[in-house]
């Protein structure tokens, strides 16, 4: 072991650091230790905790073990008008081609999949997918895939270091990184990796709005880590809100009600108990959807013939028809719309296929939904904006830096599909734990070194809420971030809304300033958000000025002023977030999208 | 609906520490994790406690409430009177870190020193096939999501701290019959089960079942199962007398005996 007290700071050399323990750190680290790197992950959690484990729905992969029509060219073609077509084109076939393989990957590993009749691998619908073709078990796949990958990580002996921060990453003269910092939750003491690769896996940003189906965790890490070291954000304005999260108990209100519901044979009522769905068929989906409910009933035994159900078109499509029902004033009791599959399907169908939605209903708000319907609302899910990197190695701009999994950018483009993310978990970790290793390999002795002038800066910038005069409480901050970006950068915005957003987080930047935590280092919750915060801020930052700049609407990103979907402008170009010379705020520039080949774009021509 | 919960709050650390009093505001729907979280928020903003999804899905807010071993997040304020004072300590079992955040530690290395799953080659095209009524078996055990509440109760290391480097607790327990009813696995780890997990000191008190948030059948489907097999490997006079007259039953023939892994690539801080 390479531990060293330093100072009273831990010190480890290895090839390659990956940051977060969910799907994508865990593939990447074993991909990375498969090519012979000397790796480990350094998570803010618990092994096994990450934020992957409410995933729900299941993995996309085209494997046609259902419908052996289903093959990567559709899977691809669905992930591309999924994502408005703003999707980088090679992520998105790279994702589609190799998901298949990923996934009996997990079943050499000790994954246990939901089978089909013939003993395969059960594949089932999913909103915006042409065929069956999520990969499951029941609706608890994400942490079948989480235990999987935690026991193969485990098993292969690759190191980790659990509750444990990472705040900085460090850089050379050159510009490529050297290493991270970070401290232990447990006792508050700082810890240095010196590592020339650092794979961000980090997750999402959901912990900024109110209304979430993400944990604490969710605070946007990767993404001010990887624009504080220089990298880019992409696509950062679209942000995903889930059709269906819970709205009562209010304790509960944005926990994920998974899309395996509508799936399975779920519909959407209003309080005037019309399936409303039909009337919000937009122009780009009509020739592939339902437009009677006799159709939209016929379409799960028969797909040949039969459209499929406007309850499933891409979750942005919905979460809009829903907000718009609810506004109008056809809601259910608390604030939501009804999820019904009582009267659909019969109780021992709906135990059996969703066993978790059974359970968080019947122990959460005493709702059997096997018995009546689910009150459900929007939810923000899922940001489809992260570090640009490029599509084959998952690097950033900054040399060493990659970034996979939800903290990366442009493999969804405008909007993800359901399915969609735990398959670019797998694929994309792969592949950036193999580019990594690859790189350090090349390096020889040629190391980037940590430079100790960074280190004391990052030890003083960590301890810096303990020494502030002030009084402002982190829990207060983040209460109005969360309420501010609910409020402002939600699920429909405006442009005077966005810009009071701006002033409202320029405000609570000043107040972050003085925020003051109390006790001391060890296992202090105060002190962790107080340096999460830092995070979340800059990262909402860039989330309503990408917003505000985009003045069209499209996929997870709608705008009251601007309701039409401008291909002729918004279609071609990226906006690209960065951090501003004085290092205190985000800057934005534009970018045109990676062209697709020619031989790609037959896939599109016909509709 | 709203009305002030009084909850008693262990604080402290390895060296010592005491039940504090909280008076909190709380309203209908709530979860005890609920209340805690606003006591952080405005009473307490460096009460350790450990959670993530609030959802029942991750199993990371494991605690004794009112002496009973739960998830913070799935404990309804309903289930107690409006007068009633909630005390809520942490998990007994493992080394205390601060208030509630316990070091949980042992659940990581007994992990590690289980071995894993060991397949055959794939069938000719790429895939593998297994009946859902086979995997359903494997599949319930999987819905573990390692609170590690059926450890905290097991009282075979419930204050028996001498017994924890012999004993892998029920987790693991359901681990190894999840492998052991795997209809692919070709590893033989029932010696693994008998001798370094110590499956032979559990005595089938159901303590575990009792507090499993998912409901696992913990004693009847894992660890009853596992020490048949275990047994019948030992002292089953027709394995036996298959084995010295040389006729092999399947099970014998197909599986190799799995050897022990390793703990210690999980990494905690220098005290």
């Amino acid at each position: 072991m390479s531990a060293s007290e330093q100072g009273g700071m831990e010190r480890h050399q290895y090839d390659v650091i990956v940051v977060g323990a969910g799907g994508a750190g865990l593939r990447a680290a074993i991909a990375a230790h498969d090519a012979g790197a000397k790796t480990a992950v350094v998570c803010k959690s618990l092994l096994g905790k990450a934020h992957t484990v409410m995933a729900e729905g299941g993995i996309a992969a085209a494997m046609g073990n259902r419908w052996p029509e289903d093959n990567w060219e559709v899977h691809f073609r669905d992930t591309m008008r999924g994502g408005k077509m703003l999707n980088n084109w090679r992520m998105a076939q790279l994702h589609a081609q190799e998901a298949p393989e990923r996934v009996q990957e997990l079943e050499d590993w000790g994954a246990l999949f939901d089978r089909t009749e013939d003993g395969l691998i059960s594949q089932r619908d999913f909103g915006g997918h042409k065929y069956a073709r999520l990969a499951h078990v029941g609706d608890r796949t994400g942490l079948e895939m989480i235990r999987t990958l935690q026991q193969r990580t485990v098993e292969l002996g690759i190191d980790v270091f659990m509750e444990c921060t990472v705040t900085d990453l460090f850089k050379d003269e050159s510009g490529a990184i050297s290493g991270a910092f970070g401290y232990w939750r447990e006792t508050g003491r700082f810890i240095q990796f010196d590592a020339p690769a650092v794979i961000l896996a980090t997750g999402g940003i959901g912990k900024s709005f109110k209304v979430t189906s993400n944990s604490w965790e969710y605070t946007g890490d990767g993404h001010a880590l990887a624009m504080r070291a220089g990298a880019a954000l992409i696509n950062m304005e679209f942000v995903q809100f889930h059709p269906t999260g819970m709205v009562w108990p209010p304790s509960v209100k944005g926990l994920l009600v998974t899309e395996s519901v509508r799936g399975d044979g779920g519909i959407l009522k209003n309080s005037e108990g019309k399936r409303f769905m039909f009337d919000y068929i937009p122009e780009f989906f009509k020739s592939e959807t339902a437009d009677t409910e006799e159709e939209a009933d016929a379409w799960y035994e028969d797909k040949k013939n039969n459209r499929r159900p406007p309850e499933l078109l891409p979750r942005d499509e919905v979460a809009r028809a829903i907000n718009s029902e609810i506004k109008a004033g056809r809601g259910s009791p608390h604030g939501g719309i009804f999820l019904d599959i009582a009267s659909r399907r019969t109780p021992e169908f709906i135990k059996k296929r969703l066993p978790s939605m059974y359970h968080q209903f019947k122990e959460l708000a005493d709702v059997d939904i096997t018995a009546e319907p689910m009150e459900i609302g929007p939810t923000c899910h899922y940001v489809m904006g992260g570090v640009e990197v490029d599509a084959d190695t998952q690097e950033s701009a900054v040399p060493g830096l990659y970034a996979v999994g939800e903290c990366s950018g442009g493999m969804h483009g405008s909007n993800r599909l359901g399915g969609n993310s735990l398959g670019d978990l797998l694929v994309f970790g792969k592949l950036a734990g193999e580019h990594a290793a690859k790189k350090v390999s090349g390096l020889g002795a040629n190391r980037p070194a940590v430079a100790p002038d960074d280190v004391a800066a990052a030890a003083t910038s960590a301890v810096a809420p303990f020494e502030v005069e002030g009084g402002e409480n982190p829990y207060a901050i983040q209460h109005d971030l969360q309420q501010a970006m609910n409020d402002l950068v939600g699920i429909i915005r405006e442009g005077a809304e966005l810009e009071q957003a701006l002033a409202d987080i320029e405000a609570l930047k000043e107040r972050a300033k003085q925020m003051v935590v109390e006790g001391h280092r060890q296992y202090n919750p105060g002190w962790h958000l107080a340096l999460d915060l830092r995070n979340m801020l800059i990262v909402s930052e860039s989330i309503a000025k990408a917003a505000l700049a985009r003045e069209e609407s499209r996929g997870g990103h709608t705008r009251n002023d601007f309701p039409k979907t401008d291909h002729e402008v918004w279609g071609k170009k990226n906006l690209v977030v960065t951090l501003n010379d004085s290092g205190d705020g985000v800057q934005l520039s534009e970018k045109p999208l990676p062209v697709m080949p020619d031989e790609l774009k037959k896939y599109f021509e016909e509709s | 609906m709203g009305y002030r919960l009084k909850m008693k709050l262990w604080r402290g650390d390895k060296s010592g520490g005491e039940l504090k009093d909280y008076e909190v505001d709380v309203s209908e729907g709530e979860v005890v994790l609920d209340a805690i979280h606003r006591v952080q928020a405005e009473q307490a903003g460096d009460l350790a406690v450990r959670w993530n999804c609030k959802a029942g899905k991750c199993g990371s807010c494991s605690a004794e409430i009112n002496g009973k071993p739960r998830l913070m997040c799935m404990c309804r304020l309903s289930d107690f009177e409006e007068d009633e004072t909630i005390t809520v300590t942490p998990m007994r079992t493992f080394p205390v870190v601060r208030d509630l955040v316990t070091d949980v530690t042992f659940n990581y290395e007994k992990a590690a020193e289980l071995p894993s799953f060991s397949p055959p080659p794939r069938d000719a095209d790429g895939k593998r096939r297994m009946a859902q009524v086979d995997v359903e078996r494997g599949q319930e055990f999987r819905k573990c999501i390692e609170c590690f509440l059926c450890q905290n109760v097991c009282h075979v290391v419930r204050d028996h701290e001498d017994n924890k480097p012999a004993f892998a607790g029920p987790r693991f327990f359901i681990r190894y019959a999840e492998l052991d009813m795997h209809p692919l696995d070709t590893n033989d780890r029932r010696e693994l089960a008998q001798g370094a997990a110590g499956i032979g000191m559990c005595n089938i008190t159901k303590c575990c079942t009792e507090v499993c948030p998912e409901g696992i059948k913990i004693t009847d489907n894992a660890i009853i199962p596992m020490k048949e097999r275990v047994v019948d490997k030992k002292y089953d006079p027709l394995v036996w007398l298959g084995s010295k007259i040389g006729i092999r039953n399947k099970d014998t023939e197909s599986r190799v005996p799995a050897k022990q892994g390793k703990a210690g690539h999980i990494k905690r801080p220098a005290h």
